[in-house]
């Protein structure tokens, strides 16, 4: 894995970078009054934020202050009940340009090497080619023996590693995580850290959800802070995790319980 | 008891000397049960993904016609069918009347809400679990329900197997529709009503025995072929 | 747009699939005759199909059915010939002409069968209404077809001869074909009505014993009739002609007369050559 760091950059970089010149960029995303309702509850909102073109933002808070939900708002996978949400693509333009890897990873009843292929094979890539890439990938996530196992007996770690690579493999411009590393010990979890800031250098935004104060400090350059299902507090991550502004902030910081 | 066992006994006597009668018939009733299954699968597999990833407004209605349309009795499908092929329905023209293409037609209908139904329940669950990340990875419809096909092929294959099952076994409705025609289109469970009729009830009895081993065997071969049942379940 | 193209290249080569799967060599001359269960129960078609094609060089396909169903399926033109016995429905087929003319072959007869010890004595009896009326009278089981067959038909008129009504529960219609009807009669050990060949064939006969026969009023004349060619152009009538010929010939009267069941003659020969 201590070589991962030279090989990795390029993967996510191919996406963006080819005609960097004429390709319009996906980013700011803006949301304003953005609301997630479910059977009338609301779930999060309003929710004004603007996410710029590079950084690697962390989001915060309680556990039901509402992560999961803000990051599958922007994502697409939570419908928008009310307010907007900007990419600065059109929207089907926009949908094809992220990746998202969740708590929980999904996996599809298919070898690794065929699991980590398949969004290729989504947008018309050639089976040979898709599976040539594949097998590149699984090596730089540390699946390198494990290409020809079906994807749902891996254990924990690996499986994550397999979402990664997955998320990865397309080139996204910008990645959502939902707290990969909740499960992992710590020798995985630096692991995937070094993917996701290799990733990151390779001009993939990055944003993610995660709980885990050291890791947060670790990767963030800019800080959500989410609380009761709207954005608590926010801004570069030196001057947060330096003196945070607000009291709920400032105590979940201190690992006491917030309500 | 004596009658089962004699049963036994014919099917055993009757499968060892190759009886060129049986033979013709066992390969008849393949040949129509295997292709009705074919055809049936190829409508209804993918029906049944597609009542499982779609949401329109008569999917309920249509999912509960399904399950009604199971319970369907042979015979008003035989009947169905005889009154469209008959000379006089509306499909007379094609002459398929008494033909292994009605029986196979008949079949169809028969088997492909079984096959639609098991594989919506099995690929219904199978979206809830991929619902997400498809979505995520902006996969279109078609290429939803082909990844959900792909990856719930044990359990088409189970549907499948259903539905050959019950083709296998049918009697009724190809009865009406290929009239059980000696050496044209008479088929396992068309000889054993036949020989029922007869009071023939031991050898009626070694056909069944003979077609229960014939629908094992089937099941075996396509297992075999296919790897399940071996490899770890998933 | 492209890919409902596929769908169809998909569907069309599934249907060349199915009819590569379904298609049957084709044969020169094949024709297909609606015959009832009875006569096919008797055993004598396969006598007279193999000595038919051997003849003629026409394979008969017989489809078998009920009496009811066999005149249907002339009248919608599925079959080319039918040979059934039952007179008055016979009359009423030609009478819509759906059948060019009907051509009488040769009769057999029904006999009753019954509990071995005979608990209603119709061994005995003088006729077969006679018979019929000692069933009743005892209120013993029995069974009949139901089906509206020609079998069927022929009970009911009996029992009108004998001016009986026949209900209650020693009467059970069953509403299948002979074979299940002598199974049902074999399980309940009940009276039964039955044509001599299907008897004489039938594998499960247990206690029942062949009681009553003899009476005229028992006998069953099978009549030949083809379809009618002008209502269905397709109907094989060159082949269905054919068939009637060697059916009333010399070949035809010899197979018939001396085809037996266990040593016993079931049918009689009676055409009349024209
Ligand atoms: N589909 C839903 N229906 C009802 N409530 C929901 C639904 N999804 C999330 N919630 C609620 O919304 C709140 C935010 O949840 P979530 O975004 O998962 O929080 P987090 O990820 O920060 O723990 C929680 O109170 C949760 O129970
Ligand atoms: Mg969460």
């Amino acid at each position: 894995m201590s070589t991962l760091a030279g090989t990795l950059a390029t993967g996510a970089a191919q996406g963006c970078e080819a005609g960097a010149g004429t390709r319009q960029p996906l980013l700011p995303l803006v949301l304003e009054r953005a609301e997630a309702r479910a059977r009338g509850k609301l779930l999060i909102g309003p929710v004004d934020l603007t996410l710029g073109r590079s950084g690697f933002t962390i989001v915060m808070g309680p556990n039901g202050s509402g992560k999961t939900t803000l990051l599958r708002l922007m994502h697409g996978l939570q419908r928008l009940s009310a307010g907007t949400i900007r990419w600065n693509l059109p929207e089907p333009i926009a949908r094809k340009r992220q990746a998202y890897v969740f708590q929980a990873p999904i996996m599809m009843r298919r070898s690794v090497l065929d699991s980590i292929a398949y969004p290729l094979l989504l947008r018309g890539t050639p089976r040979s080619e898709a599976r040539a890439r594949a097998a590149d990938w699984a090596v730089r996530v540390g699946l390198g023996a494990a290409l020809h196992r079906p994807a749902p007996v891996l254990s924990g770690g690996e499986k994550q590693k397999l979402a990664l690579a997955r998320a990865l493999i397309g080139g996204p411009e910008i990645l959502f995580l939902d707290e990969p590393c909740a499960n992992l010990d710590g020798r995985a979890t630096r692991e995937i850290e070094t993917i996701l800031l290799d990733a990151r250098a390779g001009g993939t935004r990055i944003v993610m959800a995660t709980h885990d104060m050291g890791q947060a400090r670790r990767l963030a350059s800019e800080v959500l802070f989410l609380y009761g299902g709207r954005v608590h507090e926010s801004g570069a991550a030196k001057g947060f995790f330096a003196a945070p502004e607000t009291p709920e902030a400032r105590a979940f910081m201190n690992g006491e319980i917030v309500e | 008891m004596d009658s089962i066992l004699q049963g036994l006994g014919q099917a055993f006597w009757l499968i060892i000397t190759f009886d060129p009668d049986l033979y013709e018939i066992i390969a008849m009733s393949l040949r129509v049960s295997l292709s009705a299954v074919l055809v049936a699968s190829a409508i209804g597999l993918p029906l049944g993904a597609w009542l499982a990833v779609n949401r329109f407004r008569w999917r309920r209605t249509t999912i509960a016609v399904l399950n009604a349309l199971m319970g369907l009795p042979p015979v008003v499908v035989g009947l169905f069918v005889y009154l469209l092929l008959s000379r006089s329905g509306p499909f007379g023209v094609l002459g398929l009347l008494f033909t292994p293409s009605a029986m196979i037609i008949a079949q169809v209908i028969i088997i492909t809400p079984l096959i639609a139904s098991i594989s919506h329940q099995a690929i219904r669950d199978l979206w809830a679990e991929y619902h997400d990340l498809l979505i995520s990875m902006n996969a279109t419809r078609g290429q939803r329900i082909r990844a959900l096909l792909w990856d719930g092929r044990r359990a088409l294959l189970t549907a499948t197997l259903a539905g050959f099952g019950r083709a296998i076994g049918e009697v009724g409705a190809i009865m009406i529709v290929g009239g059980s025609i000696e050496h044209s289109t008479r088929v396992l469970t068309t000889a054993i009503a036949l020989e029922t009729s007869k009071g023939n009830l031991e050898f009626a009895l070694g056909l069944g025995v003979v077609l229960i081993a014939l629908a094992v065997a089937v099941n075996m071969t396509i297992h075999g072929l296919s790897g399940t049942e071996r490899a770890p379940a998933w | 747009m492209k890919r409902s193209y596929s769908l169809l290249r998909a569907f069309a080569a599934f249907l060349s699939l199915v009819l590569a799967l379904s298609a049957a060599p084709a044969r020169a001359e094949v024709m297909r005759m609606a015959v009832t269960t009875s006569f096919e129960n008797s055993g004598l078609a396969d006598v007279l199909l193999p000595a038919i094609r051997e003849d003629t060089g026409i394979e008969v396909q017989l489809v078998v059915v009920g009496t009811g169903q066999a005149l249907r399926l002339g009248a919608a033109g599925d079959v080319d010939a039918v040979l059934v016995h039952a007179r008055a429905a016979e009359e009423e087929f030609l009478a819509a002409g759906h059948g060019t003319h009907r051509r009488e072959i040769m009769y057999n007869d029904f006999v009753l069968i019954g509990p071995q010890d005979d608990p209603a004595g119709i061994a005995g009896a003088e006729s077969a209404a006679e018979a019929l009326k000692r069933i009743a009278a005892a209120q013993a089981l029995f069974v009949s077809r139901g089906d509206d067959s020609g079998t069927h038909k022929k009970e009911l008129s009996l029992w009108s001869a004998a001016g009986i009504d026949p209900a209650g529960g020693w009467y059970r219609p069953i509403g299948a074909g002979m074979g299940a009807a002598l199974n049902t009669a074999s399980a309940m050990n009940a009276y039964v009505m039955s044509d001599r060949a299907s008897w004489l064939n039938f594998g499960n006969k247990s206690d029942l014993a062949l009681l009553f026969a003899g009476d005229p009023a028992l006998f069953n004349q099978y009549a030949y009739i083809p379809v009618n060619p002008a209502l269905h152009p397709h109907v094989r009538a060159d082949l269905a002609l054919r068939l009637e010929e060697w059916l009333v010939g010399a070949r035809a009267k010899e197979l018939i007369n001396g085809y037996r069941v266990n040593g016993e003659s079931l049918f009689v020969f009676n055409a009349v050559s024209k």
